[in-house]
């Protein structure tokens, strides 16, 4: 190779290097697609709508999905062909499963504490709720194979019977989960009502709703089967009235509805008697939010009368 | 017979079928949306079409009793509600289906010709067609010979639905191509060809046994047999997809494409019918979401 060649190999070389560094300047970032959770997928909103998630600075950060009523209904229709799977399952493997959602969160703590900062919290307020919501999964996970243990009850009867009572599962659950804290909010309205065999439909916060499709890219790989756990994101005020008057939906779990909302939630879900339950929260990181008390929120009394003695 | 005195097709020569612009063709019928007004008649026009189907070989009595009183009763608590076109039960339930539906508008059919398969001779074919008919049988539903269709042999099936047909006497005759072992939309044409000249008054997609069932391309490639047949002869032949089609917006694209293609003459139960049984619940859960604006729970409709 002649001398001159050389150089112009290592200029062009040289060139392609400086391109390459000018461009990194210039790189699009991509963005994710926050959309909806249903049935173990992520489609967009059938409606087409979205709306802008702002910082409080005004600095748009996202387009959310703005779930319609057609999507709670295509989650509903999940998550009751997925309740018999899910409540069939022995109460070790839902245990199993709410641990392996830890392990997970544990592994992806960054990036849930840099989006709740994105979202508005502060970065010390970030770390102790991501640790929080992760010890949370642990402690229902402990809960899966004991709660029944403890609120199951062998009944004294005057009859020659064997008489026991033991909570089951009610069915689809319909959560709205409170606007503060987009994460430990969320986890701590879902886990109780999951481990417990019910499956759900949850409406995130308004606020911080992109901590609730992280986490369901989280629930998606951590063998929780499709169907069980659906999370929409929207406008309470659009969709309360669909969560709660929906025949095929059992209960209505929520935390922090106004007096109004709840009145509304209670007089659409007398249609087939679903159960209201407003838990009140005031502080998601004391044991209000997390004790067995809130498995049996969404469980049901099975009473059996068995022959013995004839 | 009519079919007999015309000059018949070769049936080796039926036109082929463009595969990728019939794929085409539904995509386009899918993503149409039928809403409000409109959408409650054509979930009430897919009721009065339905044939309420029971084909297990567990069926008892008691079973196709029950269904009986779901065809008159589909749901009480809604006033104008047409009835479904009929009940289609297996041949040794004919007479229980007969005597649970006496005083209704609504029909027997029954199967026959050793449905599922159609394996069997040809005498024991007619012998179970005219015991059916005259246990009360208001339409009957036979099987075509798919093992003779696929050796070539359409004189064969031909004659053998001209014979059964003649074994109906008065009542309708619908012939079930089963098109999941057809292969392909080539011969899903030929056979609906064969079928419609040998006499049939319905042809239906399939039995429900083999997957796939009814589709809506598939039903496609029939309902345009039925007319290209219709222009050549001026008859009219029903069609009757079957299996497989169990919620209510599938029916209304199903209904979508009867009237592109055949149009308003066809819309009606007497040319066009559902097979089918979890359909009736899903298209009442359906009319009772239009008129109240509450979604609905199966847990409040009767299963049969």
């Amino acid at each position: 190779m002649s001398k001159a060649r050389k150089i112009a190999k290592n200029d062009s070389l040289e060139l392609i290097s400086a391109a390459q560094n000018k461009a990194e300047d210039k790189r699009l970032e991509v963005l994710k697609t926050y959309k909806l959770y249903i049935g173990g997928a992520f489609p967009r909103t059938e409606s087409g709508r979205y709306w802008k998630l702002k910082t409080p600075a005004g600095k748009v950060i996202a387009n959310v999905s703005r779930a319609s009523r057609k999507d709670f209904r295509n989650a509903v229709v999940a998550a009751r062909r997925a309740f018999s799977g899910w409540a069939a399952k022995t109460a070790y493997n839902r245990g199993q499963i709410l641990y392996r959602m830890a392990e997970m969160l544990e592994g992806r703590r960054e990036q849930f504490i840099s989006e709740l900062v994105l979202q508005g919290s502060n970065e010390n307020e970030a770390v102790r709720e991501v640790n929080a919501a992760i010890d949370r999964l642990v402690y229902y996970a402990g809960w899966a194979d004991k709660y029944q243990q403890v609120f199951s009850a062998v009944n004294p009867v005057q009859s020659s019977h064997f008489n026991f009572s033991l909570p089951e599962p009610m069915g689809v659950v319909a959560v709205i989960a409170p606007e503060s804290h987009g994460l430990l909010g969320l986890v701590s309205c879902i886990a109780p009502v999951i481990v417990g065999g019910n499956s759900c439909v949850v409406l995130s916060s308004e606020k911080q709703p992109l901590s609730s499709i992280t986490f369901a890219e989280l629930m998606e790989s951590s063998d929780v089967p499709a169907g069980a756990i659906n999370i929409l994101t929207g406008f309470r005020e659009e969709l309360l009235e669909h969560f709660s008057s929906h025949m095929d939906v059992n209960a209505v779990v929520s935390s922090d509805l106004e007096s109004a909302e709840l009145k509304e939630v209670q007089s659409s879900a007398v249609s087939n008697l679903k159960r209201v339950i407003n838990l009140k929260i005031k502080d998601w990181f004391s044991d209000e939010a997390q004790n067995p008390y809130l498995i049996m929120e969404t469980q049901e009394i099975k009473t059996t009368w068995h022959p013995i003695g004839l | 017979m009519a079919a007999a005195t015309q000059t018949l097709p070769d049936f080796r020569y039926s036109p082929v079928v463009d595969q990728v612009g019939v794929a085409d063709r539904i995509a386009r019928v899918t993503a149409r949306s039928i809403k409000k007004e409109s959408k409650i008649e054509a979930l009430k026009l897919a009721l009065s079409m339905l044939d309420l189907t029971t084909l297990d070989a567990k069926d008892t009595a008691g079973k196709v009793r029950q269904l009986c009183y779901k065809a008159r009763h589909l749901h009480d608590d809604l006033p104008d509600l047409p009835t479904v076109a009929a009940v289609c039960v297996y041949p040794n339930m004919v007479s229980v289906a007969k005597k649970a539906l006496e005083g209704s508008t609504v029909k027997v059919a029954s199967v026959a010709t050793a449905f599922p398969t159609g394996m069997t001779s040809l005498d024991i074919k007619l012998e179970e067609t005219r015991r059916v008919v005259s246990e009360g049988a208001d339409e009957v539903d036979m099987v075509i010979s798919r093992g003779r269709f696929f050796a070539g042999d359409y004189n064969y099936v031909f004659d053998e639905i001209a014979a059964v047909k003649e074994a109906c006497g008065q009542a309708h005759l619908k012939v079930i191509l089963e098109t999941g072992e057809l292969e392909t939309y080539d011969n899903v044409r030929r056979a609906s060809e064969i079928a419609m000249y040998a006499g049939a008054d319905f042809i239906k997609t399939s039995t429900g046994k083999v997957k796939p069932a009814a589709t809506l391309e598939v039903t496609l490639v029939m309902l345009e047999a039925i007319r290209d047949y219709y222009y050549q002869t001026g008859r009219m032949v029903g069609m009757k997809p079957a299996g497989g089609i169990s919620n209510a917006k599938l029916a209304i694209q199903y209904l979508v494409l009867l009237k592109e293609t055949l149009g308003e003459a066809w819309m009606t139960p007497q040319y066009f019918r559902f097979g089918a049984s979890s359909l009736a619940n899903d298209l009442l859960m359906q009319i009772v979401k239009q008129k109240t604006g509450i979604y609905q729970s199966i847990d409040y409709f009767s299963k049969d």
